[in-house]
């Protein structure tokens, strides 16, 4: 019986001191984004990565996620006669929570590993120290970059990643299911709102926060060789994840609610 | 081979030291790695602390340059305390400080000459053009021919990896160069290579080194004095050239390389 509730104090103070970790880095990363010196060859250099080495895959899978909806939709609708409703279910859903929770997986697949594997590596060749040796903050020179470019392309990647779904989504409804294409356009705009799309891009802002964060403070805090790497980079993978969905939950209930 | 007697520079005595330790202790969970060290490092002096694997010389080198914040005891530098110090106060130090890390950790992402003139770019915000010729002459200085500088880390070979890592740290002319284990993991030849150009670059200088290493080759040449760790203690300080009478069973086992003595292998890493 003691052993059990020492389970339970144990791991409810491991789980207490990862959060406060966790906290101080967020908030030290955070404060090292607002201040000067910025290196912006660093952010521009994480922007391309992220923004627009990521294009193929989240275009993939945004224009997969498109023509799936439209199909599903259809022989869903269609049993009771509400085929015209297909082009606004399509666009609800990429923009609302597809287009920003599937390109914030697969973003997090892509970069948070990346991210996790490069500055583990770093840390365990002790890279890491010798940038504080040369007088370089590692937060400043390594973590803000990568928040900062996370945080601001995975929007426009989401952006992206909307209009090549809908895309999707008329391709299956015009070619497959033979819509009338203006009819389905028209039916595409008159449901929208602006606060469906804007929406979705904060989330996105979101998820590329938490993903680079994820990928920064498990690749910094990597230690033991290689495997302490591949440990750090399945949870950066793992845990952003399990974060993107979490969060997009909280942030429909604010949005919506 | 003394470094000493380089002018004025060396004030070895009377003068504040320029690294002064008293009872530093670091401990990580249960186990005490640093148990009170007392050590006064004269300005223009070489130090080598040795000791076998696992007796927290790493550790000792990392509190001295403010990578790791000791539990105990006060790390003065000229005479200023800085074992707290955070922030703007830590960066104007770092300044004085070069370091050769054991394996080069050398930014891979970036070529040679980046690696090389990075103290200078982020440091001392020198423009790209000038800081690249200052990192060729730099280069120059530990036998690197200028191509060198547009490879990238990892198209060098080990050797040619420490004298990348020994050109970064005295690119920015240092007060004090710290040497952590620089010839693991070389040929004896390209070991001695290395230990001569450390002598030569620390000399040049006029800069205060401070090295660990379990190499007593290295030892013997690069250092003033010699500092044997053990069990988070030094047990021994003296003259290099007084190490063979030191009468201290620790120290003889140790540079003689024997199995059997008073010394006990130790299991965890710290």
């Amino acid at each position: 019986m003691i052993g059990f509730v020492n389970g339970i104090g144990r791991t409810t103070l491991a789980f207490m001191e990862a959060t406060g970790k966790l906290a101080m880095f967020t908030a030290l990363a955070l404060s090292h984004c607002l201040r000067p010196p910025f290196y912006l060859r660093h952010i521009g250099r994480q922007m391309v990565d992220i923004g627009y080495y990521s294009l193929p895959v989240v275009g993939l899978t945004a224009v997969f996620t498109g023509m799936v909806l439209a199909l599903q939709s259809y022989s869903g609708f269609a049993r009771f006669n509400a085929e015209s409703a297909i082009a606004t279910v399509v666009v609800l859903s990429i923009t609302r929570e597809l287009g920003p929770v599937l390109a914030g997986l697969m973003v997090a697949g892509r970069i948070g590993a990346a991210m996790a594997a490069e500055l583990g590596t770093m840390r365990v060749t002790e890279q890491v120290d010798a940038l504080t040796t040369l007088s370089t903050n590692p937060f400043k020179y390594l973590i803000a970059p990568r928040l900062i470019a996370g945080t601001t392309m995975l929007p426009l990647l989401v952006l992206v990643a909307d209009i090549i779904g809908v895309f999707g989504g008329y391709l299956v409804s015009v070619y497959r299911l033979g819509f009338n294409a203006s009819t389905y356009i028209n039916n595409t705009w008159q449901y929208l709102e602006f606060m469906d799309v804007v929406s979705g891009l904060v989330k996105a802002a979101c998820f590329g926060f938490v993903i680079a964060l994820m990928g920064c403070y498990h690749g910094y805090n990597s230690k033991g060789g290689a495997q302490g790497v591949g440990a750090a980079t399945t949870n950066a993978v793992v845990s952003a994840s399990i974060l993107i969905l979490v969060l997009n939950y909280l942030l429909t209930g604010i949005f919506f609610s | 081979m003394s470094m000493n007697g380089n002018g004025a520079v060396n004030g070895q005595g009377g003068a504040t030291p320029k690294i002064s330790l008293q009872g530093v202790k670091k401990a990580f969970g249960p186990k005490v790695v640093l148990d009170g060290i007392d050590l006064d490092i004269a300005r223009g002096e070489s130090v080598v602390i040795i000791g076998g694997s696992g007796t927290g010389k790493s550790v000792l080198l990392k509190c001295i340059l403010g990578i790791l914040e000791p539990d105990a005891g006060t790390i003065r530098i000229d005479g200023e305390d800085t074992t707290h110090a955070r922030g703007r106060e830590r960066e104007a130090m770092m300044r004085k400080f070069g370091m050769l890390f054991q394996g080069a950790a050398l930014f891979d992402s970036l070529p040679v000459w980046e690696n090389v003139a990075f103290g200078l770019i982020q440091g001392q915000q020198l423009g790209r053009r000038e800081a690249k010729e200052r990192a060729v002459a730099t280069l120059g200085a530990v036998g690197l021919n200028p191509e060198v500088a547009d490879l990238f880390p990892a198209e060098l070979s080990g050797g040619m990896q420490k004298r990348v890592g020994l050109a970064r740290a005295i690119a920015t002319r240092p007060e004090v160069i710290f040497f952590d284990e620089p010839t693991t993991g070389l040929d004896p030849i390209m070991a001695d290579v290395i230990n001569d150009l450390i002598v030569k670059c620390v000399r040049d200088l006029g800069a205060t080194a401070v090295s660990i290493t379990h190499d007593m080759a290295s030892a013997r040449k690069i250092a003033d004095r010699v500092a044997m760790l053990y069990k988070g203690r030094l047990i021994w300080v003296g003259p290099v050239s007084e190490i063979d009478r030191s009468d201290n069973p620790y120290v003889e086992q140790f540079i003689n390389g024997r199995a059997e003595g008073p010394i006990q292998m130790q299991i965890r890493a710290f």
